[in-house]
C-alpha cells in the first residue's frame, strides 16, 4: 500500500512530451500489484532516465533496485492452412507451422522519488536476443545505486552496459565463464554424485 | 570532505602512478575488521587512502537460484539466512511481496505481531551494530559483551515463540506461522520496560565519550546529494539528512498507526550514523509499547491461505520494508507455476557500499575500519 | 592389567599429597586448556561463534578466548559458515599459513556438506574436500552450546593424542603433508574439485 502512487500512463504522457521521438511501451502486469512497467528504446534511454530525475513533478531521484530478467527462445507452433497441389487437385491442406520466438535479456529499475515520496515507477531496457546482441545503455551515470547493480546483471546475466564506468563482474571470480542466473545455465557436474561402493566410481 | 574535494585530492596525490610512492594493499576477506568476507582493495600514499575498490562475492550462495528452483514456501527459511541478525525482518519484507503478487489480506493481530517482532529485531540488530562498531576502533569486549547481553534476551523471546535463536523462520504470507501467547506478550512488555536502562548505560558509556568523539565526529561525511543519487537506505541515509522511512512513507502493515519520530542526522558522519542507531532504539520502544497495549484478538493467519503449492498467475511485484539496514525489497515475476520465475532481493548492505569509496578517500586505513563498521553491513546479504 | 595398577598407584599416591603424570598428560593438559581459534567468521554460525566467547555462553571458561586475528598465531580453526567456491582457496591458504598441531571444527550444515545452500553453483560441499576436519557440529546454526560440545570434543581428542608410537597424530609424523594444495578458480568451477588426499567421502551402496 504505497502511499503515493503515479500511473504508468501518465508518466508514459510525460516522458513523450519532454523527450521527442522515443517510444515508450506500456507493459501490463497481471498481478493484483498492478506495478506496471514502461520499456524503454535504447537511443533515448539516458534522456529519459535524466528527465525522469530531473523532472520537477517527478523528481524519481531514487532509483531502488535494478536486475535482470532472462526471457528464454519460445518454440510457438500454430496450426496454418495452405493450399497445395495434391496429386494435380489444388486442396486445402493443414500444416503445423513452428516459429521459434527469439529469447531476450531485461534490465528491470525500480525508481522511486525521496523528494516527492512517490514510486514505484518501473522502467525496462530489452537485449535484441540472448546470444550477440546483449547490450544496453548502462543508467549508471545517472543513478550511482544502479553501478553495483548492473555489475550484478551483467556478472550473472551477461547483460553489457554500454557507458558503465568499471564493468567487471562482482559476485563470481573474473576467470568464470559463464551467466549463472540465466534460465539454461547449468552447474559443473563436479562433486554431487555418491560413489558405487564396488567400485569407488562416480556414477556419471 | 565533499565528493569533489576528495576527488581534487585524489587528482593530487596520484599525479604519477609509477612514482613507486602508492602501495596497494588487500584488505580482506580474511580480516577482524571486515563483518565477514569482505575484500577491499585499498591504493595508500603514506597512510592516506586514495582509492579503495570493494571486492564481492566471498558468501554468494545463490540465495536467488535456489529459490527460483524451489516453491514460493521454500523460500522463507532461505530469507533468514540474507541478514542473519535480522531473520523477523527478512521474512516480512518477502511475505509482503508475495501477499502483494497474491493479494492476500493479513490479520490484524498478525500485523501486531509482525511489528513487535520486526521492532524487536531492530533493537537487537542495532544494539550489536553499535557493539562492533566500538569493538572495530578498539574498544575490545565491553561495549559488545553489553550489546550481547541484550541481544540474548531478544534471542530468548524469539526462541520461545518459534523455536529458533536466529533463524525463525516465523512469518507467511498473509500472517504468521504461529500466535503467541499472554505470558510471551507479558515478557516482552518486561522487556520493553527494562530496555531504556540498558540504553541509559549504553548511551552514558559512549555518546560523550571523547575517544568515541573523535574518532568518529567529522570522518566518513556522506552528502545528502551523494546519499540520495547512490540510493543509500537507512539509518545511514537518515543521519545525511534525508527524511526516507519506509515505515512512514509506504505505512506498510499498520506502522500508519503508531506515533513514532524519525531522527535525522546533520553532518552525515560516521557520528551521527551511531546517534541514528541510538535515537531509532528509543523510537522502537515507542512502537512497542503502542503495538503492545493495542494488539487485538482473533486470528493470526487465514487458515483458507494457501501455502504449499501456492500458484500465483502471472505477473509481477516489489515489495519493500524498512529493514534495520535500509530498504529490503524481494521483486518476484511469476509466470502461472508453483516456483517464481523471477526472484530478486534488493539489499540494502550492498547499495549502501556503493559510496564507501567517496567516505574513505583521503582518510586513514583506521578510519576505513570505522567507516565500514557505521554502513551496517551483513555479508549475507551482500553477497546473497 | 598393567595400566590399572599405574592408576592405582597413582590414585594411592595423590591420597599422600603426591601428584604423579606422564610427560605426554601434561603437555596435552597444557594443549589442550589454552587453544587459540582463528578469529574467522564466514556466515550465520560466525555471529553464533561470537556469542559464543560473549557473557552468556563465556568460552574463556574453557581456556580459548584468545581469539588471535593472524593464522600464524592460531590453532584452531572454526569454519563457521557457508564455504563458497570464491571463499574456499582463501580458506586453504589461511589453514596452510597455522603452524602444527593444528585443528579444524567444521561449524554447521554448510561447513559440513553446503548444507541449505548445497544446490548453489558457488557453494562448495563441505571443507573436507579440501582440509581434514577434526570435529563436525551439525546445527543451522548450531547453538553456542553445540559449539561448547564441540570444542570438549576437540579437547577431549587433544588429550588423548599419543607423543610416540604407530598411533601419534598427523603432524609428528614427518612425511605426512601439513600444507594443503589450494585450488585454482576455473572457467566453471574450482580445479580440481577435491583433493583426493584429504577427502574420504562416504561410499554410499546402490542398487
Amino acid at each position: 500500500m504505497t502511499a503515493q502512487t503515479i500511473s504508468a500512463e501518465q508518466v508514459k504522457a510525460a516522458i513523450e512530451a519532454a523527450v521527442p521521438g522515443c517510444r515508450v511501451e506500456i507493459l501490463q502486469n497481471g498481478s493484483p500489484s498492478a506495478q506496471h512497467s514502461l520499456v524503454l528504446d535504447h537511443k533515448h534511454a539516458t534522456e529519459i532516465a535524466r528527465f525522469l530525475r530531473d523532472d520537477v513533478e517527478l523528481r524519481l531521484d531514487y532509483c531502488s533496485n535494478v536486475t535482470g530478467v532472462d526471457w528464454l527462445d519460445t518454440e510457438v507452433s500454430e496450426k496454418v492452412k495452405t493450399k497445395k497441389l495434391v496429386d494435380g487437385v489444388e486442396t486445402e491442406v493443414e500444416e503445423v507451422k513452428k516459429t521459434t520466438v527469439p529469447g531476450r535479456l531485461e534490465a528491470v529499475y525500480h525508481l522511486f522519488s525521496m523528494e516527492k515520496k512517490h514510486g514505484p515507477v518501473i522502467v525496462l531496457l530489452r537485449t535484441g536476443n540472448r546470444t550477440d546482441d546483449v547490450r544496453v545503455p548502462s543508467l549508471t551515470p545517472v543513478w550511482r545505486s544502479a553501478e553495483f547493480q548492473e555489475r550484478e546483471v551483467f556478472d550473472l546475466y551477461g547483460i553489457v552496459f554500454e557507458g558503465h564506468p568499471d564493468l567487471r563482474r562482482i559476485l563470481m571470480w573474473d576467470e568464470f565463464a559463464d551467466h549463472p542466473m540465466r534460465k539454461d545455465y547449468v552447474p559443473p557436474a563436479d562433486d554431487d554424485e555418491p560413489l558405487h561402493a564396488a567400485t569407488g566410481e562416480r556414477e556419471r | 570532505m565533499s565528493v569533489e574535494i576528495a576527488e581534487d585530492r585524489m587528482a593530487e596525490l596520484t599525479g604519477d602512478p609509477d612514482s613507486g610512492q602508492l602501495l596497494e594493499i588487500s584488505m580482506g576477506p580474511h580480516h577482524p575488521s571486515t563483518h565477514g568476507v569482505f575484500r577491499m582493495n585499498v591504493t595508500l600514499e603514506g597512510e592516506r587512502v586514495v582509492r579503495l575498490k570493494p571486492v564481492f562475492g566471498y558468501l554468494h550462495r545463490n540465495h536467488e537460484k535456489i529459490a527460483e528452483n524451489a516453491s514460493y514456501l521454500a523460500a522463507i527459511p532461505y530469507t533468514d539466512r540474507l541478514d542473519y541478525l535480522c531473520s523477523m525482518t527478512n521474512n516480512w519484507g518477502y511475505a509482503l511481496a508475495v501477499e502483494k503478487l497474491v493479494g492476500i489480506a493479513v490479520p490484524e493481530r498478525a500485523e501486531y505481531i509482525r511489528v513487535i517482532v520486526a521492532e524487536l529485531t531492530r533493537l537487537q540488530n542495532h544494539a550489536s551494530l553499535i557493539g562492533f562498531l566500538l569493538q572495530d576502533m578498539g574498544a575490545s569486549g565491553t561495549p559488545l559483551m553489553y550489546a550481547f547481553r541484550e541481544r540474548e534476551k531478544i534471542l530468548d523471546l524469539f526462541e520461545s515463540l518459534t523455536g529458533s535463536r536466529m533463524m525463525c523462520n516465523y512469518m507467511r504470507f498473509g500472517g504468521v506461522r504461529v500466535d503467541t501467547t499472554p505470558e510471551w506478550l507479558e515478557e516482552v512488555q518486561a522487556l520493553v520496560s527494562r530496555f531504556p536502562q540498558f540504553l541509559d548505560e549504553f548511551e552514558k558509556l559512549l555518546t560523550e565519550n571523547e575517544i568515541l568523539m573523535s574518532r568518529t565526529q567529522g570522518v566518513g561525511i556522506l552528502p545528502r546529494e551523494l546519499a540520495i543519487n547512490a540510493g543509500v537506505t537507512g539509518p545511514m541515509l537518515r543521519a545525511s539528512g534525508v527524511n526516507y522511512d519506509i515505515r512512514k512513507v509506504d505505512g506498510y502493515g499498520i506502522y500508519d498507526r503508531f506515533t513514532f519520530r524519525v531522527p535525522l542526522g546533520e553532518h552525515g558522519d560516521v557520528y551521527d550514523r551511531y546517534m541514528m542507531r541510538a535515537l531509532e532504539m528509543h523510537e522502537s520502544l515507542k512502537i512497542l509499547e503502542q503495538a503492545l497495549r493495542e494488539i487485538t484478538a482473533g486470528p493470526v493467519i487465514d487458515p483458507k491461505t494457501r501455502l504449499r503449492g501456492l500458484r500465483p498467475k502471472a505477473g509481477e511485484a516489489y515489495g519493500r520494508i524498512e529493514s534495520p539496514k535500509g530498504e529490503l525489497g524481494f521483486y518476484l515475476i511469476s509466470n502461472g507455476t508453483t516456483e517464481p520465475y523471477r526472484y530478486r532481493v534488493r539489499p540494502p548492505s550492498l547499495i549502501n557500499l556503493t559510496v564507501l569509496e567517496d567516505m574513505c578517500l583521503g582518510r586513514s586505513v583506521a578510519d576505513i575500519v570505522v567507516i565500514l563498521g557505521s554502513i551496517d553491513i551483513v555479508l549475507g546479504e551482500v553477497d546473497r | 592389567m598393567e595400566q590399572d595398577e599405574t592408576e592405582a598407584l597413582k590414585a594411592e599416591l595423590r591420597k599422600h599429597g603426591i601428584l604423579t603424570t606422564t610427560f605426554e598428560e601434561l603437555y596435552n593438559w597444557g594443549r589442550k586448556n589454552s587453544v587459540w581459534p582463528l578469529t574467522f567468521g564466514l556466515a550465520c554460525c560466525a555471529i553464533e561463534m561470537i556469542a559464543t566467547t560473549m557473557a552468556r555462553y563465556d568460552l574463556a571458561r574453557f581456556g580459548a578466548e584468545v581469539f588471535r586475528a593472524s593464522p600464524r598465531q592460531a590453532d584452531l580453526i572454526i569454519v563457521s559458515g557457508t564455504v563458497t567456491k570464491k571463499m574456499a582457496p582463501q580458506v586453504v591458504r589461511l589453514y596452510n599459513q597455522m603452524p602444527e598441531p593444528k585443528y579444524v571444527i567444521a561449524m554447521g550444515a554448510c561447513a559440513i556438506s553446503g548444507g541449505p545452500f548445497r544446490d548453489g553453483y558457488n557453494v562448495l560441499k563441505g571443507i573436507d574436500r579440501y582440509i581434514p576436519v577434526d570435529v563436525h557440529i551439525p546445527g543451522c546454526p548450531p547453538r553456542p552450546e553445540a559449539l561448547i560440545d564441540a570444542f570438549m570434543t576437540l579437547q577431549k581428542k587433544i588429550s588423548e593424542q599419543q607423543l610416540t608410537g604407530e598411533g601419534r597424530p598427523r603432524h609428528l609424523y614427518a612425511e605426512l603433508p601439513s600444507e594443503f594444495k589450494v585450488p585454482d578458480y576455473g572457467e566453471h568451477g574450482l580445479e580440481p574439485t577435491e583433493n583426493a588426499e584429504v577427502w574420504n567421502p562416504l561410499k554410499v551402496i546402490q542398487g
